[in-house]
């Protein structure tokens, strides 16, 4: 009676952790065979490690985060620490793990929040527009990028793809704002190298290969530095 | 060997391993730009595939659609300019630097028109039907060269259109904009907004010429099409160049807090049939220099005029001059290939949608 109670609670067991694959939840929190739980790097709320570059989750689109899952998995996009990650997980579990972070609310903690309080840059245009107020100080090049562009290098601005204040446009333009200056400028001069794929249509490859290094590093800070709560 | 033999041998030595290493060092830049240009060439070939084999020589090149408004006159002569009047788009003219926009009250005034062209629903909620801005088709705040700019419209006015049969001022050219572009209300002669647009385009225009042939003016006429334009060939090209952005169903794309970033191409909020974007000529010639944002150029000619046609063969708000009936409205506003209002695709009529639904300002949302 005992062993024949304790073998359904194995069998039980066992049941459970063949579905344990197909739930994203699940391979956040817990991992999955030899993968490590996703929030041992990106944060229990997805949010993020900013020091160490680890790149928010949370709130990104579910289609933006499936492709870089197969990009890691196929090794476009190269990074040592995802590349076997991706790789063990099965196509299912790419697309379950990357829609569990999709459905994460953006705001999540508050552990990305920059050191710098006030965004970088003279009147910060939230909505792309500039307060009528005369600012005497010039803007420097990371708001002038994120907000205007650089038409005379046929270079839109970042915003008119990733949305006002960089908060993301549909499942395919993740935000920009929340995660941090390491991380946007690492992504933007792997664009650059073509050590990450530059996505549908070459959108990024062409606005990557426009930036100088000086370019992505003010850009990178100017994106750290916007207040990330709330964004979604 | 004499000392100073043995010191002309060492000098000899040296002077060979000098001169072997220059040239290997140059030996090595030599391969290193060769192999930089091969791989430049090989990226360009990658960015801007060749589609002209698609396009079979043989094809004669037709006549250019009989572009005539009522009047005689190429319909919106003013927002496309012949090809080579403005080739290369690199006007001479550039408008001063945003940073210079002056402190007082003309410079706020300025500062408002600029706010009004990049936030228009926004800014000017009374007047604006629809989810699009200003800025969406005259790129870089009314800068740009060869995405109609706003400079050199300025130094264009007064000036007779055929549109309205009728010589136009800046102003009543900006009251259009509102009623087909914005498919709102054209505000009031001398409303704020207008002062407020009139007065951001004369400093944009602070230093050019009063001439209405300034280069970088409208958008750049294209050849005409090799092969006669096609719906399902332009339909293909907005699936692989466009839909990404602007959705497969040509509503755009809204950010999460409801601002329209990729503007709608077509639908209830997007521009009504009688703006000048409507004509396939005129989105063609912005969509080859302008389109995917950052890629201008890199879509054949063809590819432009037939994903024109696909765009501009899709329903949208009513012509606000709607006379009662699609075939009158037609035969007196759009009796030319460049509009597809009034005809028939795919069995349903463009532009028989009724009277144009009475005006409602777009709703868009607070900061």
């Amino acid at each position: 009676m005992t062993l024949s109670r304790n073998l359904s609670w194995v069998m039980f067991g066992i049941v459970l952790s063949t579905n344990v694959h197909a739930d994203g939840a699940t391979i956040a929190q817990q991992g999955a065979g030899s993968v490590v739980a996703c929030q041992s790097c990106h944060g229990v709320a997805g949010e993020g490690v900013a020091a160490a570059g680890f790149p928010r989750l949370a709130g990104m689109g579910a289609s933006y985060l499936q492709r870089q899952l197969e990009a890691f998995a196929q090794g476009t996009r190269s990074n040592a620490v995802m590349m076997p990650i991706a790789k063990a997980l099965s196509a299912a579990d790419r697309k379950a793990v990357a829609s569990h972070y999709a459905s994460m609310p953006f705001g999540g903690a508050a552990a990305m929040q920059s050191s710098t309080s006030a965004p970088r840059g003279a009147a910060q245009p939230k909505g792309g527009v500039a307060p009528p107020a005369a600012s005497a100080s010039a803007p420097t090049v990371g708001v002038t990028l994120a907000t205007r562009g650089r038409w005379s290098d046929t270079l839109p601005a970042c915003e008119q793809c990733h949305g006002p204040g960089g908060r993301g446009v549909g499942a395919d333009f993740p935000p920009l704002v929340g995660q941090s200056a390491a991380y946007l400028a690492a992504q933007l001069t792997a664009f650059k190298s073509k050590a990450r794929p530059a996505g549908p249509m070459n959108l990024m490859g062409v606005v990557a290969q426009k930036l100088s290094d000086a370019d992505v590093q003010e850009v990178a800070a100017y994106y750290a530095s916007l207040p990330a709560g709330g964004a979604r | 060997m004499t000392p100073t033999q043995r010191l002309v041998l060492r000098v000899a030595v040296a002077l060979l391993t000098i001169v072997a290493g220059i040239v290997a060092i140059g030996a090595f830049d030599y391969w290193g730009m060769e192999n930089y240009t091969q791989r430049k060439l090989a990226s360009l070939r990658q960015t801007s595939p060749d589609v002209s084999a698609a396009v079979p020589a043989s094809v004669s090149a037709r006549s250019p659609a009989a572009s005539r408004d009522i009047a005689g006159d190429p319909p919106h002569a003013e927002l496309v300019t012949p090809a080579g009047a403005a080739s290369g788009v690199r006007a001479a003219f550039s408008p001063p630097l945003e940073s210079q926009i002056p402190i007082g009250e003309f410079g706020d005034v300025i500062r408002r028109g600029r706010e009004i062209f990049v936030d228009t629903g926004r800014a000017a909620p009374a007047y604006v039907g629809n989810s699009l801005r200003c800025v969406n088709c005259h790129l870089d705040a009314g800068r740009l060269a060869g995405s109609s700019p706003l400079w050199a419209a300025f130094v264009s006015y007064p000036a007779y259109r055929s549109k309205t049969q009728s010589v136009s001022t800046f102003q009543q050219r900006l009251q259009g904009c509102f009623e087909y572009s914005m498919n709102g209300k054209a505000p009031p002669p001398n409303a704020p907004e207008l002062v407020a647009l009139e007065s951001y385009a004369y400093w944009l225009a602070t230093g050019a010429a009063v001439d209405p042939k300034l280069p970088g003016r409208g958008y750049s006429a294209l050849a005409a099409p090799a092969q006669v334009r096609d719906y399902t060939r332009g339909e293909q090209v907005y699936a692989a160049n466009c839909a990404f952005c602007h959705g497969a169903d040509g509503a755009g794309q809204r950010s999460p807090d409801g601002v329209a970033v990729f503007p709608p191409l077509w639908g209830p909020e997007s521009f009504n049939w009688g703006a000048g974007m409507g004509r396939i000529n005129n989105a063609a010639a912005f969509i080859k220099a302008n389109m995917p944002l950052g890629m201008g150029g890199t879509l054949t000619d063809q590819q432009a005029w037939d994903v024109s046609l696909y765009m501009n063969s899709h329903e949208r708000p009513q012509d606000p001059r709607y006379s009662g009936s699609v075939q009158n409205t037609r035969s007196t506003f759009h009796d030319t290939d460049e509009s597809m209002y009034g005809r028939d695709v795919a069995g349903k009529v463009l532009g028989a949608t009724g009277a144009p639904r009475p005006f409602k300002p777009s709703k868009v949302p607070a900061r």
